[in-house]
C-alpha cells in the first residue's frame, strides 16, 4: 500500500488531478482500497461544522507586538487581527479575486480615478455599535493622518479624498486612476474599527472577539455571536500561541497540543508528511527572494554586469538545495505564477556561464570581485544561497565574495545601503502593488534604486487601464523590462508550508498570505 | 549599640546592600549605553523592512527618541527611583504589567527546579563521598557530568523525543496560562524542570562531594572515626556542616543561573519567562523593558550572592567571629 499512500498524498496536495489519481490507483489494482482519508477533500466533504477550540502555534510573534492595525509586522498579530478579529472592505478569495466583505459592492469611473463603495448594512462592532461610513473613514485615516506610524501609509497615500455620500456609501477620489483599488482595500492593515476609538484595543467587526492578548505569547478569542457572515468563523474559540522555534511547533503538533502550525521545517517535512494524523499544506504564493543590486552604484549601474550576474545563477540548484524543492525558479522579475498577469510567455532564464562571461567581458570588467551581503534574517538559507551562488558564478569565471552580515539591524544597515545584498519579499497580490512598492522611480522601498523611463510610464498607464487585454500586455512588457534591464536577480519563489491535524477541514487555500490568506481561524473548521 | 559592630552580620548586610545599589546603578548605565551603541533604534527595529523615513520620524517623535541620550536616561532614572518603571516603547504597555507575571513564571520554574535539584544534588554528593571511588561514585559522576556537558537544548529535545513524542507522558510545550490550576501548571512544566534539574545538579553535586572529601582528611574526622562512629554519621553530622560554606556558594550561583540563564529552555519549551522578553526587547531596542529586566536579573545576582555570604557566615563560627 505504500505506493498507494504516496499517490493519495499527491492527490491531497493537489499535485494530481482526481482523474490522474483514479488512473494511477487502478493501475495498481487499488481502486477499491482508497482510504477514508480522501473524504477530507473539499469536493467530498460533508460541509463545515461548528464548535471546538482552534489552537494555532505560529512562528512570527514578538513580545513587542501590538493590535494596532497600522503596525502589523509579523505572522502572529497578522493572523490575529486580520484573520480572527477584523475585516477589511474587500476580501481576496481562494482564486485571488477581490470579493465584497464589509463593502457590499463597488463601481469605478471609466478612468478608475473615482470609486463608489456601498457598505454592508447591519454590521456590528464587538462593542455593539453599528458600522457606517464614518467608521470606515476614521479607520482609513488611521493610516493617513499626519504623524501616523502606520506601515500602510504608502498604500493609502494615493487616496486624495474620501467623502461620505450616504450613511452607507463612500466615494473615494484617487490621485491617479487605479484599476486595482479594491485590492488595495483588501490589505491586512486596512481593517475597520469604530470611529473615535483607539484601534489598538482590538475592537473590530470580525468573527471572534479578543479576550486575552499577551504579545508574543498567547492570544485567546471567542466567537462573535453577532458576526455578519453566517458561513464563516466555525470555531467557538481561537487560541494563538507564539512558538518561534520550529522544533517546538512540530513537536506540539505531533503531540496534539496545537491543531495548526505555520512554516514547517523544510529539512524534516518529508518525514512529517508520513506521520499519520497530520496533513501538510503547500501554498505557492507571492513570496520570493531577491539578490538586489543598486543600479545607481558602480559597477551595478552597467546592465551588462547585471545580466552577467543574472546568467551566473543556477536557479534549479538553489530551489533544490535551499528550498528543498518547495518553491519555483524565478525569472528575474517579482511577479509570481499566482498573480493574474504572470507572463508565462517569457522564456525562463537559465544558468549560462558562457553568456555570463560574455556580458562581463562586454562590460569590460572581467576579474572584478562582487561583494554579496547576506544574513539569515534576509531569508532562511540566505547565507548558504550566497555560498552556492559563489560556486556557480565561479564556473563562469565571476568572483563573488559572500559577506555574512549580522541578523540584528540587517534591514537598517545592509538592505538599501550595500550595493548587492539578499532580500526577502512577501510579494503582493497585484502586479501594480508589487511594482509600485519596489520598482517605481523614487519609492521608499526601491531597493535597486532603479529608474526606467518606459517602465515608469507603463506602470502609470497600466494602473488606470480597465481593459483586461491591454492591461495584460502592459504588465507582460513590464516583466520583460525588469527581467532584462532591472536590478534584481530573482532566483526563486518560496512555497509556504503549513501543517494541521487531519481533523481540520478547509477549502481551497488562498495564496495571498500564509495560512489561507491569514484567514484560517475564519475559514477552517473541525470535521468532527 | 553593641549589636552594631563593624564586623557584625547586620553591618555586613548594610554595606553589601549599599554596594549592591551602586552596582545596580552602574549596570543601568551600562545597559543604557549598550543599547544606545547598538545600530538603529526602536523605530527602525520595530518597522524592520517596512520602515520608511516618514514613519520612522513619526515613531521617534512620539516616543521622544529624538531627544539626546543623556536627557532620556535622566528622565528614565528620575521615574525609576520614584518607582515608575515606565511603559514599553513598542506596545505602550506598562513595563510592570509585562514583567510581573513573567518574572513570577520564571521564579516558579526556578523554584520548582531548585526544590528538586538542590536536595537531589546534596544527597547524591553525600552518597558519592560516602562511597568514594566505588562504582556507584563513578556512575553518578559520569551521569551528572554527561548531562551538564550536553547543551541544554539537546537534553531538552531528547527528553521531548522520549517522554512526549515516543511515550505521550508529558506535554512538549510548557504552555502555562491563568486558566490553569496549580497542579496543571506543575504538570505542564515537568519537562523544562527536568531539563534544568539535570543541567544544574552536576555542579552542586560535584561541589558537595569535593567539599566533604576535603573535610574528611581533617583531624577531627579522624577522631570521630577513631571513636568508632558510623561512616554515614561521620559524614552527615561531622563533615557536611563544615563543608556547607562552599556548597552554599555553588547553590547560590546555580539558583541565579536558574533565574537569569534559562532563555534557551524557555524557547524550546515555549515557556513565557523573563528571558524571552529580554531577548525580544533588546532586538527591538525597547530600552525601558531591557532596563527593568536587566535590573531584575542583576538584583537577583546581588541578592543571592548576599544571601550566600550571610548563610556561609552563619554556618561557620570561624567567619562569624573573626579575630
Amino acid at each position: 500500500m505504500k505506493r498507494g499512500n504516496e499517490v493519495e498524498r499527491l492527490l491531497l496536495e493537489g499535485k494530481l488531478s482526481r482523474r490522474e489519481f483514479m488512473a494511477r490507483m487502478s493501475a495498481m489494482g487499488l481502486a477499491a482500497a482508497v482510504s477514508p482519508l480522501l473524504s477530507s477533500m473539499p469536493a467530498m466533504a460533508a460541509g463545515p461544522k461548528r464548535g471546538g477550540r482552534l489552537r494555532l502555534g505560529l512562528n512570527g510573534g514578538a513580545t513587542s507586538d501590538t493590535l494596532d492595525p497600522g503596525i502589523q509586522l509579523a505572522m502572529m498579530p497578522q493572523t490575529l487581527v486580520y484573520g480572527t478579529l477584523a475585516n477589511s472592505l474587500v476580501e481576496v478569495d481562494a482564486d485571488g479575486r477581490p470579493v465584497p466583505e464589509l463593502a457590499e459592492s463597488w463601481e469605478a469611473s471609466p478612468d478608475a480615478k473615482k470609486w463608489i463603495f456601498k457598505l454592508r448594512k447591519g454590521v456590528e462592532f464587538h462593542n455593539g455599535k453599528t458600522m457606517d461610513a464614518d467608521d470606515v473613514i476614521y479607520s482609513l485615516n488611521w493610516h493617513r493622518k499626519k504623524g501616523t506610524k502606520s506601515a500602510a501609509k504608502p498604500l493609502v497615500e494615493s487616496i486624495a479624498g474620501m467623502t461620505k455620500t450616504g450613511k452607507y456609501t463612500l466615494t473615494f477620489e484617487l490621485e491617479e486612476g487605479n484599476a486595482d483599488f479594491p485590492y488595495t482595500l483588501s490589505d491586512y492593515h486596512l481593517v475597520v474599527g469604530p470611529k473615535e476609538t483607539d484601534l489598538a484595543k482590538g475592537v473590530f467587526t470580525g468573527g471572534y472577539m479578543i479576550k486575552t492578548f499577551e504579545p508574543g505569547v498567547r492570544a485567546f478569542a471567542v466567537r462573535n455571536p453577532n458576526y455578519f457572515k453566517s458561513d464563516r468563523a466555525w470555531f467557538d474559540e481561537v487560541e494563538i500561541l507564539g512558538i518561534n522555534d520550529v522544533n517546538a511547533r512540530t513537536n506540539a503538533l505531533k503531540t496534539g497540543q496545537i491543531d495548526v502550525m505555520n512554516r514547517c521545517d523544510l529539512k524534516t517535512v518529508h518525514l512529517f508528511k508520513r506521520m499519520p494524523g497530520v496533513q501538510v499544506m503547500r501554498q505557492d504564493g507571492f513570496k520570493h527572494f531577491t539578490f538586489a543590486m543598486r543600479t545607481d552604484t558602480a559597477p551595478y549601474d552597467n546592465n551588462d554586469v547585471r545580466l552577467a550576474l543574472k546568467y551566473a545563477v543556477d536557479r534549479e540548484q538553489l530551489v533544490k538545495t535551499i528550498l528543498r524543492g518547495y518553491g519555483r525558479v524565478g525569472n528575474d522579475h517579482p511577479i509570481s505564477v499566482a498573480n493574474r498577469y504572470h507572463a508565462d510567455e517569457l522564456p525562463q532564464r537559465s544558468f549560462d556561464p558562457d553568456k555570463a562571461k560574455f556580458h562581463l567581458k562586454k562590460a569590460g570588467l572581467p576579474g572584478t570581485t562582487f561583494k554579496f551581503h547576506a544574513a539569515e534574517v534576509a531569508f532562511k538559507g540566505a547565507v548558504d544561497a550566497g555560498v552556492l551562488y559563489k560556486e556557480q558564478a565561479a564556473k563562469a569565471g565571476i568572483t563573488i565574495d559572500v559577506v555574512r552580515e549580522p541578523n540584528d539591524g540587517y534591514w537598517n544597515n545592509v538592505w538599501m545601503k550595500k550595493p548587492f545584498c539578499a532580500v526577502f519579499w512577501a510579494g503582493r497580490a497585484t502586479e501594480d502593488m508589487m511594482f509600485s512598492t519596489a520598482y517605481a522611480k523614487g519609492v521608499a522601498w526601491n531597493d535597486t534604486f532603479w529608474d526606467h523611463k518606459r517602465f515608469n510610464e507603463l506602470l502609470t498607464a497600466a494602473r488606470a487601464e480597465l481593459d483586461e487585454k491591454k492591461r495584460r500586455g502592459m504588465y507582460v512588457e513590464m516583466q520583460r523590462i525588469v527581467r532584462d534591464e532591472g536590478g534584481v536577480v530573482v532566483p526563486m519563489f518560496s512555497a509556504d508550508l503549513s501543517a494541521a491535524g487531519d481533523k481540520i477541514g478547509h477549502g481551497k487555500l488562498a495564496a495571498n498570505w500564509e495560512l489561507d490568506g491569514f484567514r484560517a481561524p475564519e475559514r477552517w473548521w473541525f470535521k468532527s | 549599640m553593641t549589636w552594631f559592630k563593624s564586623n557584625s552580620i547586620a553591618a555586613l548586610m548594610l554595606k553589601r546592600i549599599g554596594l549592591g545599589l551602586v552596582t545596580l546603578w552602574v549596570i543601568s548605565l551600562l545597559i543604557f549605553v549598550g543599547v544606545e551603541a547598538l545600530p538603529g533604534d526602536l523605530a527602525e527595529a520595530v518597522l524592520g523592512q517596512s520602515a520608511t523615513p516618514e514613519t520612522v520620524a513619526a515613531f521617534r517623535k512620539e516616543l521622544k527618541l529624538d531627544l539626546p541620550p543623556h536627557v532620556r536616561y535622566a528622565a528614565w532614572l528620575g521615574a525609576f527611583v520614584r518607582g515608575d518603571f515606565g511603559n514599553s516603547l513598542a506596545n505602550k504597555r506598562p513595563v510592570v504589567d509585562l514583567i510581573s507575571w513573567r518574572f513570577a513564571n520564571t521564579l516558579f520554574l526556578a523554584g520548582v527546579t531548585a526544590i528538586i535539584a538542590v536536595p537531589a544534588a546534596i544527597v547524591l554528593g553525600i552518597l558519592a563521598a560516602l562511597y568514594r571511588n566505588t562504582l556507584f561514585d563513578r556512575l553518578i559522576s559520569m551521569a551528572t557530568l554527561s548531562t551538564i556537558s550536553f547543551p541544554e537544548f539537546f537534553v531538552a529535545y531528547i527528553l521531548i523525543a522520549l517522554l512526549s513524542v515516543q511515550v505521550a507522558l508529558f506535554p512538549s510545550i510548557a504552555n502555562v496560562n491563568e486558566q490553569m490550576s496549580f497542579w496543571q501548571k506543575l504538570y505542564a512544566i515537568f519537562l523544562p524542570c527536568l531539563t534544568l534539574a539535570m543541567v544544574v545538579t552536576a555542579h552542586m553535586m560535584r561541589q558537595t562531594r569535593a567539599a566533604i572529601i576535603n573535610i574528611l582528611s581533617s583531624p577531627f574526622i579522624e577522631m570521630a572515626n577513631l571513636k568508632g562512629l558510623k561512616r554515614l554519621r561521620v559524614i552527615v553530622l561531622h563533615a557536611f556542616p563544615n563543608a556547607l560554606s562552599p556548597v552554599i556558594n555553588v547553590i547560590a550561583l546555580n539558583l541565579a543561573y536558574l533565574v537569569v540563564g534559562v532563555v534557551i529552555v524557555e524557547v524550546v519549551f515555549v515557556y513565557p519567562g523573563l528571558g524571552q522578553l529580554l531577548v525580544d526587547s533588546v532586538s527591538k531596542r525597547d530600552i525601558p523593558v531591557v532596563q527593568a529586566s536587566g535590573l531584575i536579573f542583576a538584583a537577583t545576582y546581588v541578592f543571592l550572592n548576599l544571601l550566600a555570604d550571610v548563610l556561609s557566615i552563619v554556618s561557620n563560627p570561624r567567619l562569624r567571629n573573626p579575630r
